[in-house]
């Protein structure tokens, strides 16, 4: 899906509110027609936004977006002909649910008969066919979000938006919502563009994740390469589960690098955004990815340290351990029977892979702290 | 078949010690819930109390005094007696006037026949002089032609319309007061007629009544609605600033902005002015003393009553409504008519009935800058209140008043949809 036509265009789009600080930053941006993309960041981050300036309820300081190769910059946003899901649904409350989901064909003219029809398929596709006469109010919030959906699928449009729809949903209709979406997704060939700061649902449903911090796209990648390949220490950390090692660069080689830690010991790494020996770098280490006892013939790197705690929760086991140098690691191992479980103070031995150890600049605000 | 025992028992024994666990439960429930409804009611108890006494028991004493009629029977209890028989197809018998006569000299005595005269006064006006006129002259009750006598003191005793009058008035209840509330009265045969064309005012009053009420409420209505949306999308300091622009005439008296309206409005004041210094007019118009005045300075009183519902539901109506409405493919205008007005309508209702009803008993404004034929119904219950002290009459008027009223609500509250009228 990802190098289909492009179906939505960002170029050079700024946006500030108060002439000051801009919310989004040259932002450049391809959406491809039939893909799910996924907007991911912490609150302030601009995906909603970036959302809002496609959805027509803002409007670009700078630069243009483009829709179907048109410019959409100076179009309102009742005549994008693009289908809007709310967080809290935003379902009319003075109507039934099949006024609700009427509406949109209603307000383009389209005839009555075909009305009925198409109402009557799109509350089936959300499983909803028997509560067209109710009141949103009567409904479940999960049937709510239903109708908010087949309400921004109704008419067909090209693309649709949702601003963190399950939000408001509890853990386990969330996750129910997600399959039902992205199965919706696959079975209707639109393209959508989801906003959330959830990072499971987002690589739960996308086909790509466009990471969102300080107004700029930090890595726009599909949702495995995000995890394995972060480019820089914001995402390595935004996404998913991750350990931090400091240290500074001794010698780069090609794409591998020698990184002395804080603590002094000395591991091989793989390069990712550090260009010089003496550089300061932050090492990210999926906890998954580190070894104690048996290890993969591979492991590059060892280290020693003392079990701080170490937690069994059934499919895996928590260990946390203290390395020299003062940084913490947790590390995820698989629990099998008769596994000898670590006891906090035993010390013991630590491997990785270099090409598990991503050598990152730290982050701005990270080395301000420090 | 098994647990079938003598007494009909057919249910196994588990289900029936969960109908006495059941029951039980209930009693036990009921006691725990008896205290929180005493103290319930101990917290609205004062103010319940209140109401009755100074809200409840008076609108009953009003609704009562528009049908009670004990004045005359009172006074002429002999009379009263003995016109029961009298079928009024020709003059009462001598029985009648002798009994009148010996009622008349003992209200004479007492000095209550004013009383009386002022009730059958209300029904044929002339009725004062002659009944005390015959209470200071008395002809004997033993005068043997005693129909003669009577109508020596004044021909109208030898009329049937005279005793008709009297036997209408006899009470204990009566119609006079409703009926002439509405412009209808009894003839002497005891049908309901229309009164004459020139004694016919309240049904135009209670018309004018309505008719000013009405477009009081719906200029408040047009200005109103754009302050309360300018205010429910405003952050709160502008909002509550505007909220205290709205609320300060309330902090000022009644009279007082009333009177400032005089003081714009007239001649020469600086409404007057202001348009023939810009050209508008040549000459001042008359802006007060007729129902423009009324209808200014009454929508301006009422317009918090407006403003107020309609903020409290505009404020509860979320914009994302709106731009789904947009998003969705509705022009602006098209979602705010679909989406945003029908939302409002609980507070459009419900301020629309409050202007109404404020403006159906307004009193005090128009007395003050209405012309005399802008008086609404309330000027001519105070004027019977205070004036010619006609109880009935004023207590018939108010009655009227209020049933109207109930039936008017009744009829929007069917149209506007039940529960759809949000006060707050």
């Amino acid at each position: 899906m990802v190098g289909g036509d492009v179906l939505v265009r960002f170029s050079m789009v700024q946006k500030t509110y108060d002439g000051e600080a801009l919310v989004v930053k040259n932002l450049d941006l391809d959406i491809h027609r039939g893909e799910f993309l996924t907007l991911l960041g912490p609150s302030g981050s601009g995906k909603t936004t970036t959302l809002m300036m496609l959805a027509g309820f803002e409007v670009p300081t700078y630069g243009e977006i483009t829709l179907n190769g048109k410019a959409i910059n100076s179009l309102p946003p009742h005549k994008r002909n693009i289908g809007m899901v709310f967080q809290n649904y935003a379902l009319f409350p003075h109507m039934t649910v099949a006024q609700n989901v009427a509406f949109p064909l209603e307000v383009r003219k389209v005839p009555k008969a075909e009305i009925g029809a198409k109402v009557a398929h799109a509350l089936d596709m959300v499983q909803l066919a028997e509560f067209g006469k109710r009141r949103p109010a009567q409904l479940s919030g999960g049937q709510q979000q239903r109708v908010a959906l087949a309400r921004a699928l109704v008419f067909d449009p090209e693309l649709v938006l949702m601003d963190e729809p399950l939000g408001a949903l509890d853990k386990q209709l969330r996750e129910h919502m997600q399959m039902e979406i992205k199965h919706l997704h696959e079975r209707l060939g639109i393209t959508v563009v989801y906003v959330t700061h959830d990072q499971s649902e987002a690589l739960t449903m996308s086909d790509r994740v466009a990471v969102f911090h300080g107004g700029v796209i930090q890595q726009i990648a599909a949702p495995d390469i995000l995890y394995e390949q972060p480019k820089n220490a914001f995402v390595a950390n935004f996404i998913g589960e991750n350990n931090n090692l400091h240290g500074r660069i001794e010698t780069i080689d090609g794409d591998r690098c020698t990184v002395v830690l804080d603590g002094g010991a000395r591991v091989q790494a793989t390069r990712v955004n550090v260009y010089g020996a003496d550089m300061p770098t932050v090492l990210s280490i999926r906890p998954e990815r580190l070894y104690i006892g048996d290890s993969p013939t591979d492991v590059t790197n060892r280290l020693t340290g003392t079990v701080v705690e170490s937690i069994y929760l059934g499919d895996h086991l928590r260990v946390v351990m203290e390395v020299p140098g003062g940084s913490s690691l947790m590390i995820k191992m698989q629990a099998r029977p008769n596994l000898s479980q670590p006891k906090p103070g035993d010390r013991i031995e630590l491997s990785f892979r270099a090409e598990d150890c991503h050598a990152h600049a730290p982050l701005k605000v990270a080395a301000g702290d420090a | 078949m098994i647990n079938q025992g003598a007494d009909g028992e057919l249910s196994p024994s588990t289900d029936g010690n969960a109908a006495i666990g059941g029951r039980a439960l209930k009693a036990r429930l009921r006691r725990a819930e008896r205290m929180r409804k005493v103290a319930a009611f101990g917290l609205v108890a004062p103010l319940l109390l209140f109401v009755i006494v100074s809200f409840a028991l008076p609108i009953a004493g009003m609704l009562w005094r528009s049908v009670e009629d004990t004045e005359v029977s009172s006074v002429m209890p002999r009379t009263i007696a003995a016109l029961k028989g009298w079928g009024g197809q020709d003059l009462p018998s001598e029985e009648v006037y002798r009994a009148a006569a010996r009622d008349l000299a003992e209200a004479r005595a007492n000095g209550t026949a004013s009383a009386a005269a002022r009730r059958l006064n209300y029904d044929i006006n002339g009725f004062r002089t002659l009944i005390m006129t015959a209470a200071r002259k008395a002809p004997s009750a033993d005068e043997a032609d005693i129909r003669a006598a009577f109508v020596a003191l004044d021909a109208r005793w030898g009329e049937r319309e005279t005793w008709a009058a009297v036997k209408r008035a006899s009470g204990p209840l009566t119609d006079f007061y409703l009926l002439a509330a509405v412009d209808l009265q009894h003839d002497a045969s005891g049908s309901i007629v229309h009164v004459p064309e020139e004694r016919a005012i309240y049904l135009d009053v209670l018309g004018r009544t309505f008719r000013i009420s009405l477009t009081v409420t719906l200029l408040s209505l047009f200005m109103a609605f754009p302050v309360a949306y300018l205010m429910s999308t405003q952050p709160a300091k502008v909002a509550n600033l505007l909220m205290i622009l709205v609320l300060l005439p309330f902090w000022t008296s009644l009279l007082v902005r009333t009177a400032a309206w005089v003081v714009l409005l007239q001649n020469e004041g600086l409404v007057n002015r202001l348009l023939v210094w810009m050209g508008v007019i040549d000459a001042p118009i008359r802006l007060i003393y007729n129902s423009i005045g009324v209808h200014v300075a009454m929508t301006h009183v009422l317009l918090p009553f407006m403003i107020l519902p309609l903020y409290s539901t505009m404020k509860a109506i979320k914009p994302h409504y709106m731009r789904a409405a947009i998003s969705l493919g509705a022009p602006p205008a098209v979602a705010f008519v679909r989406v945003y007005l029908p939302q409002c309508l609980p507070g459009i209702a419900a301020g629309c009935l409050l202007v109404f009803i404020l403006a159906i008993g307004y009193y005090i404004t128009p007395a003050l800058v209405g012309g005399a034929g802008d008086q609404m119904l309330s000027y001519f219950i105070a004027f019977y209140t205070t004036d010619s002290v006609n109880w009935g009459m004023a207590s018939a008027l108010g009655a009227v008043l209020l049933a109207t009223t109930m039936v008017l609500y009744g009829v929007y509250s069917r149209l506007v949809g039940d529960g759809a009228i949000k006060m707050g």
